[in-house]
């Protein structure tokens, strides 16, 4: 396998976008509940703390400062682009589609109508030390996600 | 590239690729290809290669005289009891030190949890007279490096926490130097350990071992040496650099994992109290109470390290032969290369002494704009193997202004070639991730 099917150009150029990126200082949007998740890969220092806010039962924003190499920071600006305007449960089943790609050493194929730009990240199943680097923010979103559901639902 | 300066070179002759390219044909390993390239491996900062005769003294050991050590009376036993101790005292002399100053340990990391926790016992409630030269109490000092891996690190912290004492630190420079002056007033009259790194993992510094233990003689503090950087690359001499204990690892080296080594002046090893307990460290026993052994069966409790203890003396055995000036004076030459390489590449920096300065054969850098992991993954891709991450010294990176680097680290087998291998794909990093 080349390097170029685990930077795929997609990856690169979400790496320098960084959607979402920007927590530090940016409020929780009006009417809003939200979670906020800090993940770290002890093994090379990566971090995120990433923020989900859910409104009228979908999510409205997702919000994120990290740290860390072109793959998990490319994941966490696919995954901002990917998440807001799903509601809670949509947002769970893709987290869940992304992790069965990306644990399955190149077995189970990425389905791009699902996991949209994501996708791209199907090469890195292959890599078993850069699966960590492509979930911190999924598991980072999850964690947030649960708690901004239960923050709704006791305001609600 | 810049030649060597004079004064970094020893009197010892350096290997040449010639000799270097005998060496490698007693490494199999090195002979394997990787994503379709010859594998260049520069990471043997984190691990060692072996050469065959480190694999084969193991396979021997089992073949012919596997048994348990220090006990039975049957003819195996004899064999394996006497190739274990004929492997301490190889190993013992190749550092400079006496056989029964010779601890084995799974590893460096071991060795340095070995002593604080031996401090700790010692600064409990009923510890015996003898020990009380370890215990620490509330307002005692230890003082270690900003360089320090964790491994140097996280136990003199645990222990600290749990007597009261005070952590300091030496802080580095950015030049990756220790500040002396810093040194000199942070141990003083409170300080009771001074625990610090020969050679850094990270920056490749070589500390002024001569410099920092009369500070600590002056007070009255035991020096602890973490030697896992030196022991494999430099001629090491625990007893003319004048430390109390020194820690080593046998896979750094050209030995096995899973045996380490802890040196200690025999009359400090024979007061302190024992770490782990169990069998094969004492005298009598009644279900009361127990007596311990002299050193280092005093600190070996439970069934030892034997094939590795073997296996690593082959290893002792292989590194004296080549001669460890020599070596060292090569890998002064390949250091050199690499940093006055990696200095000219555009965006590249190089953590620790510029080129020209002395460093051992290692060199860990930065990319702008480009992560050390994908800086790593774009080495394999290539065949080049290198350890990107923080290198286990969190504090030091975070000193640095970095959360991670990429380090090249070199030993007896590496060739200018690899080298420039590696600087060769270096200098396409940037390119190829658009940064």
């Amino acid at each position: 396998m080349s390097l170029d099917q685990l930077y795929q150009q997609i990856i690169l150029e979400h790496s320098k976008a960084r959607h979402g990126s920007g927590l530090a200082g940016a409020g929780v949007p009006e009417g809003a509940s939200s979670g906020q998740s800090h993940q770290l890969n002890p093994v090379c220092g990566d971090e995120i703390t990433l923020r989900v806010s859910v409104a009228g039962g979908k999510v409205s924003e997702l919000r994120w400062d990290g740290e860390g190499c072109s793959i998990s920071m490319a994941s966490a600006s696919v995954l901002t682009d990917l998440a807001e305007g799903l509601d809670p449960d949509e947002l769970h089943s893709v987290i869940d589609s992304f992790r069965e790609v990306l644990r399955s050493r190149g077995k189970v194929p990425a389905d791009p109508e699902i996991l949209g730009d994501a996708a791209a990240f199907e090469g890195v199943s292959r890599y078993a030390a850069r699966v960590k680097c492509a979930m911190l923010s999924w598991v980072a979103a999850e964690d947030a996600l649960g708690q901004a559901v239960a923050a709704q639902d006791r305001t609600s | 590239m810049v030649a060597t300066p004079a004064h970094l070179l020893r009197s010892a002759t350096a290997l040449g690729n010639e000799e270097v390219m005998r060496i490698r044909n007693d490494f199999p390993i090195l002979h394997r290809s990787v994503n379709g390239n010859p594998l260049v491996y520069l990471d043997s900062g984190a691990t060692s290669q072996n050469p065959l005769s480190v694999l084969e003294a193991e396979q021997e050991f089992y073949e012919q005289r596997n048994s348990a050590v220090h006990r039975g009376a049957h003819y195996l036993a004899v064999e394996a009891t006497e190739a274990f101790e004929d492997a301490r005292e190889t190993v013992a002399a190749f550092i400079g030190a006496d056989p029964d100053e010779l601890i084995w340990t799974s590893n460096a990391t071991e060795g340095l949890n070995l002593l604080s926790y031996s401090f700790l016992n010692a600064s409990l409630p009923g510890a015996p007279a003898e020990a009380a030269r370890f215990a620490l109490a509330a307002g005692d000092e230890i003082v270690v490096t900003e360089m320090e891996h964790h491994a140097n690190l996280i136990p003199w912290q645990q222990l600290a926490a749990r007597t009261g004492a005070v952590l300091k630190f030496i802080p580095v420079d950015d030049a990756g130097a220790l500040d002396l002056e810093a040194a000199a007033r942070l141990i003083g009259g409170r300080t009771r350990v001074l625990a610090f790194t020969h050679a850094s993992n990270v920056l490749g510094t070589i500390n002024p071992v001569s410099t920092l233990v009369p500070l600590a003689r002056a007070v009255g503090a035991l020096v602890v040496l973490d030697a896992c950087q030196s022991a494999p690359h430099l001629p090491l001499d625990v007893k003319a650099l004048d430390v109390d204990f020194a820690v080593f690892s046998g896979h750094k080296m050209l030995g096995p994992t899973g045996i380490g080594g802890l040196y200690g002046r025999s009359e400090l090893l024979n007061a302190m109290p024992p770490f782990l307990t169990g069998g094969s460290m004492i005298t009598t026993v009644t279900m009361e109470r127990a007596g311990f052994l002299p050193s280092p069966q005093r600190f070996e409790a439970g069934t030892q390290k034997i094939s590795q203890a073997v296996a690593l003396a082959a290893a002792a055995n292989y590194l004296s032969e080549t001669g460890p000036a020599r070596i060292h004076a090569w890998e002064t030459e390949l250091g050199q290369r690499l940093v006055s390489g990696l200095a000219a590449i555009p965006g590249v920096r190089v953590l620790g002494p510029a080129a020209g300065e002395e460093r051992i054969g290692l060199a860990a850098f930065d990319v702008a704009g480009v992560h050390a992991h994908d800086v790593g993954q774009f080495l394999d891709s290539r065949g080049i193997a290198v350890r990107v991450g923080h290198h286990c010294a969190q504090p030091l990176h975070r000193r640095l202004g970095l959360t991670a680097s990429t380090r090249a680290s070199t030993y007896l087998y590496n060739t200018t070639d690899d080298v420039d291998a590696f600087l060769d794909a270096v200098a396409g990093v940037r390119e190829y991730f658009q940064a």
